[in-house]
C-alpha cells in the first residue's frame, strides 16, 4: 500500500479560494472566522429561501436589506469582502402574484456596491409558476445586463429541471451563457450545462448533490475551463469549509496547488469578475 | 491516478458506503408493512452499478430521475423525495 504521509506537508500550504456561494444569513459569526483562517478571500451570497414563506413582499425587502447592508457588515469584521445576488427564490415562485412584486422591488437595490447579478433564481419543482417566474427574472436580468446565478432543482426534479432552465435562458436571445452559472450540477446534468456554453457550479453537500470525491470525478473528467466548487452552506445539513476541503482532496488526488487555485480562486474570479461591483481580492497566490 | 492509488485512496470509504447499502437493504427486509415507489427505483439504480461503462453515477443519478419533460400544473410541495413516483402531478 503506498504511503500518504508525502501528502501532508503539502497539505500545510494555505490555500486561498473565494466561497461563491453562501448562505451566510443563516451562519453563526463564527463560521465567518473559520473562512478567514482558511484562506476566504471573498464570499458570495444568492438570495434564497427562509425555510418559509416569507407573507408579503416587506418581507423581502427586509431580507434584501440584510444581504446589502447588515451582513456586509457583519463579514467586514473579519476583513472578508460580502457580494450578494438578489430574486425570490424558486421555492416561492408558485404565488405568481406575489414574486411579481418582490421582483418589482428588486431594480432598487441594483446600484448597491455588493450586488452582483439576480439569484438564485430557477426551479424547485418545475411547475408552470415556476417556469413564469423564471422568465420574468430572466428578464429582470437581461434588462439591466447583470449576471446571473441559478439553482437547479433537487433530487429527481434536477434532470427536468435543468434541461427547462437551459431552454428558458436559451430561448431569450439578450442572454449570455458565459455570463450564467447554472449552480448545482451533478454528473446527469453537468455535460448538458457545459455544452450549452453555461458555468457550472457544483455544490458540496454531505447529504445530497455532491461530495468532494465526485467533485473531483467532475472536473478531471469535463476540465476546469467553466467550473466552480461551493459549500452552498445554509441553515440545513451543510459545510461552510466544503470548499477548502475539497482543495485538499484536489492535493489527495495528485492535482498540483496551481490547478487547485484555479479552481478555488481564479475560475470564480473569472466569472464573477465580470461584473464590475466584484473586486479582486488581494491576496498572496 | 493509478487504479492502485484510488483503491488505496477510497476503497476503505466504499467498503463502508456497501455494507451501508446491504444493512439498508436488510433493514427494509426484516420490516413490516408495504414498501413504495422508491425502493423501486432504488432497487432498479442498483443494477448500475454492474455496468462495465464509466458512468455509473451518471446512471444511477438518471434512474432516479423524473423522465418527463413538461413543467406541471402546480407545485403541491417544496420537497423532493430523491426517487420519482411515476406521477406528474406532485
Amino acid at each position: 500500500m503506498r504511503s500518504l504521509v508525502w501528502q501532508y506537508p503539502q497539505l500545510k500550504q494555505l490555500m486561498r479560494y473565494i466561497e461563491p456561494h453562501a448562505h451566510m444569513v443563516s451562519r453563526v459569526t463564527d463560521d465567518y472566522r473559520d473562512m478567514v483562517a482558511a484562506g476566504c478571500a471573498a464570499v458570495c451570497e444568492p438570495a434564497f429561501w427562509a425555510g418559509f414563506d416569507r407573507s408579503s413582499p416587506a418581507g423581502f425587502y427586509d431580507y434584501f436589506c440584510q444581504l446589502t447592508d447588515y451582513e456586509p457588515r457583519r463579514a467586514a469584521k473579519f476583513g472578508l469582502p460580502h457580494y450578494c445576488w438578489l430574486c425570490i427564490n424558486p421555492k416561492e415562485s408558485e404565488d405568481v402574484a406575489l414574486a411579481r412584486d418582490v421582483i418589482a422591488l428588486i431594480p432598487k437595490f441594483l446600484d448597491r456596491s455588493n450586488v452582483l447579478g439576480i439569484g438564485e433564481i430557477g426551479l424547485n419543482k418545475n411547475s408552470r409558476n415556476e417556469m413564469a417566474v423564471l422568465e420574468m427574472h430572466i428578464d429582470l436580468a437581461a434588462r439591466h445586463e447583470r449576471l446571473i446565478l441559478v439553482h437547479t432543482p433537487h433530487l429527481e426534479d434536477k434532470l427536468k429541471g435543468t434541461r427547462l432552465i437551459i431552454d428558458a435562458l436559451r430561448s431569450d436571445k439578450r442572454i449570455r451563457p458565459e455570463r450564467c452559472i447554472i449552480d448545482h450540477v451533478e454528473e446527469h446534468t453537468i455535460g448538458m450545462v457545459l455544452d450549452a456554453g453555461f458555468w457550472a457550479g457544483m455544490t458540496l453537500y454531505p447529504e445530497s448533490k455532491c461530495t468532494a470525491a465526485r467533485a473531483v470525478d467532475m472536473l478531471e473528467h469535463y476540465g476546469t475551463g467553466r467550473l466552480w466548487m461551493n459549500s452552498a452552506c445554509d441553515w440545513g445539513v451543510s459545510v461552510p469549509l466544503a470548499v477548502p476541503y475539497a482543495g485538499m482532496e484536489m492535493r489527495r488526488r495528485g492535482h498540483s496547488p496551481d490547478e487547485v487555485d484555479k479552481m478555488l480562486f481564479q475560475n470564480p474570479l473569472r466569472f464573477l469578475s465580470q461584473s464590475k461591483r466584484f473586486q479582486a481580492p488581494v491576496v498572496p497566490a | 491516478m493509478t487504479r492502485q492509488e484510488l483503491l488505496d485512496l477510497y476503497f476503505l470509504d466504499a467498503r463502508s458506503k456497501l455494507i451501508d447499502l446491504a444493512a439498508f437493504l436488510d433493514r427494509l427486509e426484516r420490516a413490516k408493512g408495504e414498501a413504495d415507489f422508491r425502493l423501486t427505483a432504488f432497487t432498479q439504480a442498483l443494477d448500475q452499478l454492474r455496468s462495465t461503462e464509466a458512468r455509473r453515477a451518471e446512471q444511477v443519478l438518471l434512474a432516479l430521475s423524473d423522465p418527463t419533460e413538461e413543467p406541471i400544473p402546480k407545485a403541491t410541495t417544496k420537497g423532493a423525495c430523491g426517487a420519482w413516483s411515476g406521477s406528474t402531478h406532485n
